[in-house]
């Protein structure tokens, strides 16, 4: 009876050998170790095997069971890991075929620039003012030191709204963000006429000028303006708060000039060009040769303007500065047409 | 304004190269858009020479372009149209071969008694090529021409770079020296200068000298104030001028000059007034053009003779005045004008002579026959001629300048010099004395400025002394006392005011000498104020993040549309009109923000197979003459597939009702907000026919409607043209929509499991979903955490006109498993209510 159970393992091992898949396993495990098994049909005979060597029998017959259990437990893995093996071998796609499209979501680029702008004027103290579109003469000119007839008029070439208001303060589309600075000016002030506080505001917002529609103006685009009012701000300020931002927007080596300019609300006035950061101030198309980027306009608010806003100009000074969001997405994208802005072209938005 | 540098140096020396100094100019506030070189050497770029200007033009090689003289002018022997020169360029004589037709004439009469001086151009000078349209740049080579050996010429302004001249060669004053190069005798680079409105002191050579003598430390070399010797009868015997409104007229002064030789005038000056952009006339016109360019004062020369004439023997009495009703004038370039009751007229006795300071008049005009010449110049209100240039659509170079504000000092120093020029080379006799009728010389301002004030504004410490110093630069009369200075401005400026303005004013000017590059950055020392941040707009920056997460794209429309393209939506009624429109599409400001992303839709509707965009802005409500409203809205609009097509999808769904309906749930969740009822659309509450009656529905949070959305209405879509796929719009007021307040707590997360079950109620078609769900919601109660729709089946063994809704319920208490006991117990309940509100039946 030894024997033939020796007989029986050696059988199923040599079997097991040429197993060589999950269901050949299977059919290895129900012939060698089910009930209809040779080792089965041993452990059944057992009682009738003579008394003395039953115990001899039992021992070897359960030796052979363990051996044939681990020898298809070693099989199985060695099955399971070989049929992994060829089935990552077969399966497999061809990478290059195109991903399934989502439908492209998005905010503006312009809405993308004015919020870069914002944020990081507003990490330096200057919070969001925002004011209507449609205004009079007197906030959009007037009150900002342009006089009726004043040359400077011409640099803002106006649309016109219909009214039956007074004839020399008619209603118009806003030129710049600018009439906000006297609504901020006199809001703060209205409180505390004669201790006004002191006012740090971005003013973002869409402004409108007569011109042709080219690739180069629009009669519709965003400004950002900033306005500092208080009793010890300075040009230096005015400098060194620019130039911060410039390192910020543009990159921490960003170098900044100031040119003297003229602006009707603001005195002295200045321009601030950055380094072009397209050719590291080596001179291409886009800084037109000149190594520099005109970015913003700005100054030292004008006496006339900060006694509009009702603050005394004898003691408070402030800057302001203003500046153009599609005019930096279109350097920093290399936008040849500012018409693309406005035009909400699929193409062009989904590049954002 | 264009500038020859050359003509700068006139007044003032430059001891530093032309891109520096218009690097200086430009910090300054003159900004030089562009230099243009015309023969003197222009930056080695290749070198790795740095510029900061856009800069263009033709540097002309010393050794092989120089000042030549033709000795003779011999014919070709082969060809009628060509001539060739004996000529010698100072050192070699050389027989240069040319077609130029203004040498034909002096072809084979000998040597010529008085040689023409020219510009030569050696074997392998690089010019520009005469007979090429535009600039091509060629190198002279030796060749062959008609069998006559050819390898230098004489030169046209064309190829010099100097004009589009080229009907024949440059003839150079008598005295030019041969054998100087040309770079040395004539180049140049002129400037292209943006000058400003504070400016306008400055639209002269003798304006830009003074800054760059300024900026430089160079002295400035002042016009002669007597500069010529005069003869004859005064003039103070022959014109008589009045005024009769100073306000218009500050100023008036007349020079004469009799016997003028008309001629042309110098060819180096006619170089110059071409490089500034000015076409060279005769000497006399030339005179007021040159006169104007160096002292900023425009100058009107008159026909003396014609004005003596019309006075009949007596003396001419000018007159300045309005013009009357109705009145006209013929203008120099004969066209007959009607005048406006406030443009200013110089007139005589008879009739009006000239609209002033803008245009003259045809008949009084200097003419070839002119002999004597009575030159005005005269100090007018620059707004006035503003508007008068505006109207006459009449840009001049004077009324450029007088448009900007001309100082009436100026009015005198421009005279003198325009008659200096005609007496120097017309040869004419200037009469004695001017006559000169000012009756409102300007106050020029004194502004007193202190070391302080310096500080306060600038951020930086200046002493009285180098304030002083700074301004006396440009000419202000300076008295320093202590620490404040007082300066005087010089007669010649009219951009500085009084008071604290002109300490404004006068620091600017101190800032600019001082130099900006000089004052240091420092960072704000004042309080910051309070922080109060701006809820309102971040608000709508969050909007447009939860729309853009839902797959929205933004949109930014133009505000000014038309009537039409508005009222495609059924927007009809009163708009804010635009008075002056560039365009009728763009008449009108926008009433409904909804129309204009359906335009965007319209745009890419050929693009795209799905489509969904927003916009968040304001509308225009007119407000009886009045600003008009600017309440702000959200619209969106979205059609085609649900998703785009994939290489393995091609099918997706369109978009219907129900995904606008989704994109709403999303955001106004995003928002925060509960409560959110949506019923059918009130169509009183629509903007006109814009939606599909059974397709569209209106938004309610906490009873308030926010807004509407559904399916454009088909004859409202038809009038687009889309793609043929249903097309959902939606428009929110977004001032309303903010007014509710949103859910700040959430709901726990539930420690316990939930239980889940699934019931389906046939009911009838009609019965709206919501009010079931309402029904489940209500009766469930506490424990039914979740009713979800997600089935909805109609088929004939439900019978006719009954729908199927399945609802996935979750049944969750907070503090322990429900038992199914429990649930089925709420279960029951539900099913009754049902039963009983809404005659529904459990499907088996």
């Amino acid at each position: 009876m030894l024997e033939k159970l020796n007989e029986i393992q050696a059988a199923a091992l040599d079997a097991l050998e040429s197993v060589k898949d999950s269901e050949a396993l299977q059919g290895w495990k129900v012939k060698h170790t089910g009930g209809n098994s040779a080792l089965t049909e041993v452990f059944k005979g057992i009682g009738k095997v003579a008394k003395e060597d039953r115990g001899k029998v039992g021992k070897r017959a359960n030796e052979v069971k363990v051996a044939l259990e681990a020898a298809l437990t070693e099989r199985a893995a060695l099955i399971k890991e070989a049929e992994l093996a060829r089935s990552l071998e077969e399966d497999h796609l061809d990478v290059t075929l195109p991903g399934r499209p989502f439908r492209h979501g998005g905010v503006h680029p312009a809405t993308q620039t004015l919020r870069r702008i914002l944020g990081i004027l507003a990490d330096m103290g200057f919070q969001v003012y925002t004011s209507r579109e449609v205004e009079s003469d007197e906030y959009n000119f007037q009150h900002l030191n342009f006089p009726l007839g004043h040359p400077a008029r011409e640099m803002q070439d106006s649309f016109y709204v219909e009214s039956e208001g007074e004839r020399d303060n008619p209603l118009l589309m806003r030129t710049h963000t600018s009439p906000g600075q006297i609504r901020a000016m006199r809001e703060a002030a209205v409180g505390n006429p004669d201790n006004p506080p002191p006012i740090r505001i971005s003013l973002p917002g869409m402004c409108y000028r007569y011109e042709q529609i080219t690739s180069r103006s629009e009669i519709q685009f965003n400004q950002v303006e900033g306005l500092a009012v208080g009793e010890n701000i300075t040009f230096s300020d005015l400098k060194g708060t620019l130039s911060d931002f410039a390192r910020r927007m543009f990159g921490a080596h960003a170098r900044t000039r100031f040119r003297a300019q003229h602006f009707p609300f603001t005195e002295p006035s200045a321009e601030m060009d950055v380094e072009c950061f397209l050719c590291g101030g080596e001179g291409c198309s886009v800084c037109k040769k000149s190594g520099w980027l005109e970015i913003l306009g700005c100054g030292m608010v004008h006496p006339n303007v900060l006694q509009a806003g009702g603050y005394d100009p004898r003691r408070y000074t402030g800057f302001a500065f203003g500046m153009g969001p599609e005019r930096q997405a279109m350097l920093r994208h290399n936008i040849k047409d500012i018409r693309y802005f406005w035009g909400n072209d699929s193409r062009f938005l989904e590049q954002f | 304004m264009k500038l020859p540098v050359s003509w700068l140096k006139d007044y003032v020396n430059i001891n530093i190269s032309v891109e520096e100094l218009a690097r200086l100019l430009t910090l300054a506030g003159l900004e030089v858009e562009e230099i243009h070189y015309v023969g003197w050497a222009m930056p080695d770029y290749a070198a790795g020479e740095k510029h900061e200007f856009k800069t263009y033009g033709l540097s002309w090689d010393p050794d092989k372009l120089v000042v030549a003289e033709i000795r003779e002018v011999k014919p070709h022997p082969d060809a009628d149209r060509l001539v060739l020169c004996d000529l010698f360029d100072g050192k070699d004589e050389h027989l240069a071969l040319t077609g130029a037709p203004n040498l034909l004439h002096l072809k084979g009469t000998g040597k010529l008694e008085q040689p023409l001086k020219v510009a030569y151009a050696k074997e392998g000078a690089e010019i520009y090529d005469g007979h090429k349209e535009g600039q091509v740049l060629t190198k002279l080579k030796r060749a062959k021409i008609r069998g006559i050996e050819s390898y230098s010429m004489v030169c046209s302004e064309k190829e010099l770079g100097i004009s589009d001249e080229h009907e024949g060669i440059i003839f150079l004053d008598d005295d030019a020296p041969v054998g100087t190069s040309l770079a040395d005798y004539m180049g140049d680079a002129v400037f292209s200068i943006d000058i400003l409105p504070n400016n306008a002191r400055n639209v002269n050579v003798l304006g830009i000298a003074r800054e760059v003598a300024a900026l430089t430390n160079q002295p400035l070399k002042r016009i002669d104030k007597k500069p010529y010797e005069s003869s004859g009868e005064a003039i103070a015997e022959k014109v008589k001028v009045n005024i009769t409104n100073p306000e218009l007229n500050a100023r008036f002064v007349f020079g004469l000059i009799r016997d003028v030789e008309i001629g042309p005038s110098p060819y180096l000056v006619q170089r110059r007034l071409r490089l500034a952009g000015i076409r060279p006339i005769s000497n006399l016109v030339d005179a007021t053009n040159y006169a104007m360019f160096e002292v900023g004062e425009p100058l009107h020369a008159f026909d003396y003779d014609v004005l003596a004439e019309r006075a009949k023997g007596k003396p001419v009495v000018i007159t300045t005045r309005t013009a009357d009703a109705g009145e006209k004038l013929v203008t120099l370039d004969e066209i007959e004008r009607e005048l406006q009751e406030s443009n200013v007229l110089v007139c005589d006795e008879q009739s009006a002579l000239a609209l002033a300071g803008v245009m003259g008049g045809l008949e009084s005009e200097i003419t070839d026959k002119t002999k004597n010449v009575l030159l005005e110049g005269a100090a007018w209100n620059f707004i006035n001629i503003r508007r008068t240039a505006n109207h006459h659509n009449l840009p001049s170079e004077a009324s450029y300048r007088f448009s900007r504000g001309v100082h009436p000092a100026l009015a005198e120093d421009g005279v003198k010099r325009g008659l200096y020029w005609m007496q120097k080379w017309a040869n004419g006799k200037v009469a004695p004395d001017l006559v000169d009728n000012y009756p409102l010389p300007p106050a020029d301002p004194v502004v007193t400025v202190t070391e302080a004030d310096v500080k306060r504004l600038l951020g930086v410490e200046i002493s009285a002394e180098e304030i002083a110093g700074l301004l006396t630069k440009l000419e202000f009369s300076t008295q320093v006392e202590g620490t404040s200075v007082t300066a005087a401005t010089p007669p010649i400026r009219m951009d500085i005011g009084e008071g604290i303005v002109g300490v404004a004013d006068v620091i600017e000017e101190i800032a600019r000498m001082y130099g900006y590059d000089n004052i240091p950055e420092t960072r704000i020392g004042d309080p910051l104020p309070p922080q109060v941040g701006n809820p309102v707009h971040d608000w709508e920056e969050k909007l447009r993040d939860q729309l853009a997460t839902l797959g929205l794209q933004e949109a930014i429309t133009y505000r000014l549309t038309s009537p039409e393209t508005q009222e495609r939506i059924g927007m009809h009624g009163e708009f804010v009109k635009i008075a002056n429109p560039s365009t009728p599409s763009k008449g009108v400001l926008r009433r409904s923000l909804m129309a204009s992303v359906l335009e965007v839709v319209e745009k890419n509707a050929r693009l795209r197979d799905s489509l969904a965009f927003f916009e968040i802005g304001p509308v225009f409500v007119p407000n009886k003459g009045d600003l008009p409203d600017e309440p702000r809205k959200l619209a969106i609009a979205m059609t085609g597939r649900r998703q785009p097509p994939a290489w393995d999808v091609s099918d997706a769904p369109v978009m219907d009702f129900y995904d606008m309906k989704g994109v709403a749930d999303a955001f106004l969740a995003g928002l925060g907000l509960k409560n959110i009822v949506y019923t059918p659309a009130d169509s009183s509450l629509m903007p006109g026919a814009a939606f599909h009656p059974g397709k569209s529905a209106q938004v309610s949070v906490d009873g308030i409607v926010v807004g509407a959305f559904g399916e454009l209405h088909p004859s409202a879509a038809e009038k687009y043209e889309f793609a043929d796929t249903p097309v959902l719009a939606a428009e929110f007021d977004l001032s309303t929509l903010r007014g509710v307040q949103p859910a700040y707590e959430i709901t726990p997360v539930p420690a316990f499991p939930p239980m889940l079950e699934d019931i389906a109620l046939i009911v009838d078609e009609a019965l709206p979903a919501a009010k079931v769900e309402h029904l489940i919601r209500q009766t469930g109660g506490k424990m039914l955490a979740e009713a979800r729709l997600f089935d909805v089946y109609r088929g004939e063994q439900l019978g006719e006109g009954k729908k199927s809704l399945a609802y996935a319920l979750t049944y969750q208490a907070p503090d322990r498993t429900l038992t199914d006991k429990e649930a089925a117990k709420i279960r029951k309940k539900i099913v009754k209510r049902l039963e009983y509100e809404v005659g529904a039946e459990l499907r088996g």
